[in-house]
């Protein structure tokens, strides 16, 4: 009875602090809170996403296609995806710091190593599920391999590489947050800043990110529908029905 | 080589301590308030108190650790009957195991008694260490607990750099830092950016402002300054990284802005009662000597040198002359 009630309370005190501007528990007539407050931090996590979904892209989508085209390196595409998941990322995010330093950089390059294992792994594996027959008769046809890859496989594999993709994207947005502690200002101010911005920022945070998470979600979810080719649709139709 | 320098100069100091305490000395129990002077001498063993069960808490990091060793053998060589807890996280818990008996006491930060127990805003939050505890005590009072008379050290919020940007740029204090800051980094906990008594009472108080305010872990606060990712850096003023090193220079709160982070002993009244007058009387003698040098040393000793808390506690109970 008193547990929903709580939870009611934090959640109306939460959408409060992302709504109004308020005092910082530690005083002094420092505000903190209110859209515009919040907006900054969510601003510079999506920012540093992009940033790092787009050099993860750029680097294990070549790779996934041309091991995947020549159906070699599955150790190096399925092992390495998969032993790269198990790297806790803030031990990944403080190693760098102490090489790199802090920032936007040392930040975007850890959350590309977190971003490359579904991309390679889902890539190669589309790839190889690409319907062989398909393939065979575009050879024929007379394409070359680069030909094969973009014009055949790549359009048949694309809603499976998406789907990689959309895991990548919400590894690196919700990790994001912890680069806080590295030099960027994420919502994991919000998260970890309990003496200053009380319950209410905590939780507000953790909303923010979590509505944030789902919009991007639903968005890539958007985007694979746009990528899938109509014959693919048609098919999954016809077998479902 | 540097380690045996170091623990020379630890025990020059301590002896030096040690004899200045000799000759105008002052137990922490109710004796300094009438005046009379008192050995910090060897903890006498009182046969009343065997039976007494004592276990001291402390929080979770090196200066807690070795803290609550420093209390657990003082009170150990008083007769208690002594056990530990020394992991128990945030103030927040160690509160709570303070409050449900699981502990007789642990040693907390005045500044952080009163902004995290009672929300005393940070500007508010006296600079000064006796007023600091009148104000913490009188607040835990109410609650049935109380605390003892705070360390000769505070452990607080500092602006640490390089000290050969300090020499460049001349300076000594905060306030030196004017007409400079803005082309300097200042980097903190993300928490400092609104915190007052951090970077939002630097801008406000001393009126400064910085280049870009950079949030790192704490653990990065000297890492930042040495990768030259920032000029400036909230440290603490009780930092191993400090001890006898001429690396670093902690500027000067001319102005009074951060709150005092002297330890104070917290523990219950029914504790304290139960306990005896020696109690009061051991944590009192074991603190006298904890000065800023001595409590960097211990820190470096364990931080640093990888010793453990126990060892080190001892190491200093022994040269304070305190135990045998």
């Amino acid at each position: 009875m008193t547990l929903p009630l709580a939870i009611f309370s934090s959640f109306t005190g939460a959408f409060d602090f992302i709504l109004h501007p308020r005092e910082a528990v530690t005083g002094g007539g420092v505000q903190v809170g209110g859209p515009e407050y919040v907006w900054h931090f969510a601003r510079t996590q999506l920012e540093v996403t992009v940033i790092a979904l787009a050099l993860s892209l750029a680097i294990a989508l070549p790779i996934g296609l041309v091991l995947g085209h020549l159906g070699k390196g599955e150790v190096l595409a399925v092992g390495f995806g998969n032993a790269g998941r198990a790297v806790p990322e803030i031990v990944v995010i403080l190693l760098l710091a102490a090489v790199i330093g802090i920032g936007l950089r040392n930040v975007a390059i850890a959350l590309m190593i977190l971003g490359l294992p579904p991309i390679l792994t889902n890539t190669y594996v589309a790839l190889r599920q690409v319907d062989p027959t398909a393939v065979d008769a575009a050879r024929g046809t007379g394409m070359n391999g680069a030909q094969v890859i973009t014009r055949v496989e790549l359009p048949l594999a694309a809603p499976t590489i998406m789907s990689g993709v959309r895991t990548s994207a919400i590894n690196i947005f919700a990790t994001a947050t912890i680069a806080s502690f590295v030099g960027l200002s994420t919502l994991g101010d919000l998260v970890t800043g309990r003496n200053v911005y009380g319950d209410d920022g905590v939780v507000a945070g953790a909303i923010v990110i979590a509505l944030l998470a789902m919009a991007i979600e639903l968005a890539l979810a958007g985007v694979q529908r746009l990528v899938t080719p109509r014959g693919l649709k048609l098919q999954r139709m016809r077998q479902g029905a | 080589m540097s380690k045996n320098h170091r623990l020379r100069a630890l025990f020059a100091i301590l002896a030096a301590a040690a004899l200045a305490v000799g000759i105008a000395a002052c137990g922490g129990d109710n004796d300094n308030e009438s005046g009379t002077t008192e050995s910090a001498g060897l903890i006498q063993k009182n046969p009343d108190n065997s039976g007494v069960q004592v276990t001291v808490g402390s929080k979770n990091f090196t200066e807690e650790y070795i803290l609550g060793q420093i209390y657990a053998q003082g009170l150990e060589a008083a007769g208690y009957d002594v056990s530990t807890k020394l992991n128990l996280g945030s103030e927040t818990i160690a509160l709570k195991a303070l409050k449900d008996g699981e502990i007789s006491g642990y040693p907390e930060y005045t500044s952080t008694a009163l902004g995290s127990f009672f929300q005393v805003p940070a500007d508010e939050i006296p600079s000064d260490a006796q007023e600091a505890y009148t104000q913490v005590k009188a607040e835990l009072e109410k609650e049935g607990l109380t605390a003892f008379p705070p360390t000769p050290f505070a452990d607080s919020n500092a602006v640490g750099t390089l000290t050969t940007t300090a020499q460049k740029n001349g300076l000594t204090t905060i306030s030196d830092l004017k007409g400079k800051s803005q082309d300097m980094v200042l980097a903190g906990s993300p928490e400092c950016r609104e915190r007052i008594d951090c970077l939002a009472g630097l801008e406000k108080n001393y009126g400064l402002q910085f280049k870009k305010f950079t949030p790192v872990d704490i653990g990065l606060r000297y890492t930042v300054l040495d990768k030259g990712d920032a000029q400036l850096s909230i440290v603490f003023t009780s930092d191993a990284q400090l001890a006898n090193s001429k690396k670093y220079t902690v500027l000067e709160d001319d102005k009074g802005l951060i709150p005092a982070g002297n330890v104070i002993f917290i523990t219950s009244k029914k504790v304290a009662d139960e306990a005896g007058p020696d109690f009061a009387k051991v944590i009192g003698q074991v603190q006298q000597n904890l000065t800023l040098p001595v409590i960097r040393e211990l820190n470096a000793r364990v931080d640093i040198d990888k010793e453990e808390p126990a060892k080190v506690a001892h190491d200093y109970l022994k040269s304070s002359g305190l135990i045998q």
